[in-house]
């Protein structure tokens, strides 16, 4: 065995242009960001106050940046799959080649599932829940820096296949036993695997911190019933990564054993059975959706009731629904495959059971409804994201009952339909929630409004985009075509496939409409500047801080009387009252162990692909010392002192000219 | 003009579906796919029932409640109303329940295990997914054939369907349900043609590189003359499948053209179900209790004790 492993310079596709033409273009702007951050001096700024940060609102900001990041090299691989199929019809071939065109739809899904949608819904979340609820911080600030580098790991080696070696080719969900080594020999599914235990560790670790954050660290007053919607909707979509994600590492764990030392969980070999890993597989995977879409949930009962300048109706109903999708999530799971041969009082029982979780759904959507009934709706482009998610999702609510149905789902399954009901709700729903609390939460975060006619335009486009690419999509599944296919030999179906692909190109504008929103509300940002901190007269007490928040959120953290806290404390004359001494305020350090932790651990992954075993033992051990290490210093925190407080606070007073503490 | 392009390519597309799209599922040519495009379309009218009006009163209410109509009422402190509430949860729940009740018995009826009522006798046919092509073996003709599937039109035909190597879904969109290939395992699924014609067999599961080349016609002959013939003219040009010859057409291959065999080695199809189980000694086939892969805990434990006879023999 050589000293690298497997790997060799024939792991780098030299020959094919697409992936090199990409490399050189990324390799381009990473070397113009490090000469521009040089040239500025940046690179210590960069490391103490956002590498080595355990601010959750800095670290909320990094994870939303990798999630951006990571849409745009998901939706590229989405527009080549689109445009393969527009090309590749009537027995034509394509541009995309199996061997490339596998691992394309493998890695758009995977990307666009745990490292876009996730880090940006655990991006907002970050930024958003320790403000709702009064906290300083989140339970365990070190904790969280890490979680943010495993999933930075993850994602980084994911994006290294595309260079180095190759990604897998078994769809997003690498059902063995096309996944196990005797069908699956290079190194593709080892990437899929490493990246997504890393990633889910971290993602798990995420999920234990918040919910210790809220049921530890809420504000005086606070009950449980009296939390935020969002901080709620997070709850329960944490309690579910805690339940799932353990399932997720177990059952990679037992493919990674077939693969690596030859046992037979899943293999056809003795006594192996694929259908414990798709079971266990979607023992997680269900609960997932619902964790991408309860946040967005919470995101859109705010941002309604913000932009109506309303109480949220059914405050309860909303908790308890959430709750119940909460808990049905874990008793659905064999939705998804129905073809497999179960009996018919299996298949009825998951079907009914999925149809339940309609109930809750169904409850929600009303309770939007008359939370604009009698309000003031203003049509801000998070309002907007929040009407088109209530239109386009009602949709994908209903075509996923119809899949629901076993005897129905029996000729859609796999199918062009069932491509678009999830992205019909994952878009229609989970996307279009985190852009609507992209745009809501901004200026907290950054400091400044984002420029509204770009928002409203990259909306529109993707609104429309959205429709134009998947609606032909669910004809295209009445139409008997299923997913997966490289490429197509049926006239009747090339109509649809072309207009999909307008579709894709309209949502491509969308996604430019949002860079340039970016840069023109950069260049703006004195005329979009929020001087009040609470620039759309919300409810709770995010908006009672400054934006962006001071380093320990709250001088004084606030006693909590209502469930909306912060239009309380406006009504009762509490806002903006300097208090009058400060106490010292107790915060933890900045620390560079969980970037070096997460380097050594991501370092033992990438070795683990190539079977390096001696970079593997030695990327473990780092990770392991610097845990220790860690452990072991006692010197992580500090008191801010109340001078320092006065200065920043008085600062803060002076610097608006509109009216806080008049 | 963006707006009403786009709504005429709405109205065209309904038309088009509600039309029947010729070759996809809401153009079914047996019972079950008719049972099934029935399910369908109740469903999608029951559950019209609340988007409709859902998406109507989300529209409605942002363009009644916008913040330049002040002259509406504003109730800023509203947030409760029992009756609203209960409305809110009655009307999904109603819905559901309906919808259950339906699910439930379709989900019966239309069971892929269960033989067609009233059709008569099913004819068998094993079906093998192989990477990349379709063996469909005809064991009461001795006969079989790669990606070209026949039968009369008018007899309900039962498949035993199992996998070579990775998972794959046997499925004719026109005739309504698909059932996975498993390897090691055997499931089942009864179709019937009710028309005459030829149809589009894929896999609908993706199964690796030649995945796209997976297809097959599915031919429903007229009547069973034709598909004597049918049957008579795999037996002339075709050669034999032996074990030996079967883990040949086993290696991988794409894109494959239609090939017969005019004589089969019996319990060919078993051995391929048993491969993975050999250590545990062979099997006597033939008094292999129906529906195995299928079977309810009784059977179960007679079977299983009938294996433990063979493996002690």
């Amino acid at each position: 065995m050589s000293l690298f492993g497997k790997l060799t310079w024939d792991a780098v596709p030299f020959h094919v242009p697409i992936v090199m033409g990409t490399l050189a273009v990324v390799g381009l702007i990473g070397l113009v960001i490090a000469v521009l951050m040089t040239k500025h001096n940046k690179w210590g700024v960069f490391w103490r106050d956002w590498v080595t940060s355990i601010d959750h609102k800095r670290l909320g900001i990094m994870y939303i940046v990798l999630a951006l990041v990571m849409l745009l090299r998901g939706f590229a691989d989405a527009i080549m799959m689109r445009t393969q199929l527009a090309v590749a019809t009537s027995g034509a071939e394509g541009y995309l080649p199996p061997e490339h065109y596998d691992q394309i739809f493998t890695a758009h899904g995977v990307i666009m599932i745990i490292f876009m949608a996730m880090p940006f819904m655990i991006g907002l979340m970050n930024i958003v829940l320790p403000l709702q609820i009064g906290a300083r911080d989140v339970a365990f600030p070190f904790m969280n820096n890490l979680s943010f580098w495993l999933t930075t790991g993850g994602a980084i080696l994911i994006n290294l296949s595309l260079g180095v070696g190759e990604f897998a080719k078994t769809g997003w969900v690498a059902y063995p036993p096309l996944s196990e080594l005797g069908y699956s020999p290079g190194v593709g599914v080892d990437y899929y695997i490493w990246a997504l235990q890393i990633s889910g560790l971290g993602t798990l670790l995420t999920g234990v911190n918040f919910l210790a954050t809220v049921f530890k660290m809420r504000a005086p007053g606070m009950k449980l019933m009296d939390m935020p919607v969002f901080t709620w909707a997070c709850t329960w979509a944490n309690i579910l990564i805690a339940a799932s994600f353990p399932i997720l590492t177990a059952v990679l764990a037992m493919l990674t054993l077939d693969r690596y030392l030859g046992f037979h969980f899943f293999t056809n070999e003795a006594g192996g059975n694929a259908m414990m890993y798709i079971n266990l597989f979607w023992a997680w995977g269900h609960p997932e959706v619902y964790i991408l879409i309860l946040p967005a949930f919470g995101i859109f009962s705010e941002v309604i009731s913000t932009f109506t300048g309303k109480r949220l109706f059914g405050y309860k109903s909303m908790i308890y629904a959430s709750g119940a999708i909460s808990i049905l999530g874990f008793i659905v799971w064999l939705h998804h495959f129905f073809t497999m041969g179960s009996s018919a009082n299996v298949n009825a029982f998951f079907g009914v059971m999925t149809m339940v979780i309609a109930v809750p759904t169904g409850v929600k959507l009303f309770n939007w409804l008359f939370t604009m009934y009698r309000g003031r709706l203003h049509l801000t482009p998070p309002v907007l994201w929040t009407l088109g998610f209530m239109v386009t999702f009602t949709i994908g609510g209903m075509t996923g009952v119809l899949l629901a149905i076993p005897g129905a789902d029996f000729v859609l399954h796999n199918s062009l339909f069932l491509i678009a009901h999830f992205h019909n709700t994952i878009i229609g729903g989970a996307v279009f929630g985190y852009m609507a609390g992209f745009a809501y939460w901004f200026p907290k975060a950054v400091g400044f409004k984002l420029d509204e006619r770009w928002g409203k335009a990259s909306f529109w486009c993707w609104l429309v985009g959205f429709f134009v690419a998947f609606m032909p999509l669910y004809v295209l599944g009445f139409m008997g075509m299923t997913r997966r296919l490289n490429h197509t030999d049926n006239p009747d179906w090339n109509m649809w496939l072309y207009i999909a692909c307008g579709g894709a190109v309209i949502v491509m504008f969308g996604i430019l409409s949002q860079i340039i929103q970016l840069i023109v509300s950069y260049k703006n940002r004195e005329a979009l500047d929020d001087t009040t901190g609470d620039p759309w007269n919300g409810h709770t007490l995010e908006w009672s801080t400054a934006s962006p928040p001071q380093y320990y959120n709250f001088a004084e953290i606030p006693t909590v009387h209502d469930i909306d806290a912060w239009t309380d404390m406006k009504e009762k004359g509490q806002a903006y009252k300097k208090p009058e001494v400060y106490a010292p305020i107790h915060m933890p350090k900045n620390t560079s162990a969980g970037v070096l932790m997460s380097a050594g651990f991501t370092t033992f992954c990438f070795a683990m692909i190539w079977h390096i075993w001696w970079l593997a033992a030695a990327g473990f051990l780092f990770g392991i010392v610097v845990f220790f290490k860690r452990c072991y210093t006692s010197d992580v925190d500090y008191y801010v002192m109340p001078a320092e407080i006065e200065e920043i606070e008085q600062a803060h007073i002076d610097s608006n000219k509109g009216g806080i503490n008049a | 003009m963006f707006i009403r392009n786009l709504s005429k390519l709405a109205l065209f597309a309904i038309g088009f579906i509600l039309t029947g799209c010729s070759g996809g599922i809401l153009d079914p040519k047996g019972q079950v796919g008719v049972d099934e495009k029935n399910l369908i379309i109740i469903s999608t009218i029951l559950m019209l029932l609340v988007v409709v009006p859902v998406i109507v009163l989300t529209l409605y209410f942002a363009w009644k409640y916008r913040a330049s109509r002040d002259f509406e009422i504003y109730a800023p402190k509203w947030a409760h109303s029992t009756k609203i509430e209960a409305v809110v949860w009655a009307i999904p729940i109603v819905i559901v329940v309906v919808l259950g009740v339906i699910t439930w018995q379709s989900t019966q009826e239309l069971d892929p295990y269960k033989p067609l009522e009233g059709k008569g006798k099913h004819m068998t046919v094993e079906v093998v997914s192989l990477d990349w092509k379709w063996l469909f073996i005809y064991p009461e003709l001795g006969i079989a054939s790669v990606n070209e599937l026949a039968f009369p039109t008018g007899v309900p035909v039962k498949y035993k369907i199992t996998s070579e190597s990775v998972m794959n879904s046997f499925f004719i969109p026109q005739l309504g349900s698909q059932i996975y290939s498993m390897a090691g395992m055997e499931t089942q699924i009864h179709l019937i043609a009710d028309h005459p014609g030829t149809y589009d067999g894929y896999s609908a599961n993706y199964s690796g590189e030649g995945f796209t080349g997976m297809q097959f016609k599915a031919i429903a002959t007229p009547t069973q003359a034709d598909f004597d013939a049918w049957v008579e003219k795999v037996r002339q040009q075709g050669g034999d499948l032996t074990k030996a010859q079967y883990s040949k057409l086993a290696e991988r291959s794409e894109n494959n053209p239609v090939e017969y065999f005019g004589h089969v080695d019996k319990g060919l199809f078993h051995s391929i179900v048993m491969k993975y189980m050999q250590d545990y000694g062979e099997m006597d086939y033939y008094s292999k209790p129906e529906d195995s892969a299928h079977m309810d805990h009784k059977d179960h434990m007679q079977h299983k004790k009938h294996m433990q006879m063979g493996a002690g023999e």
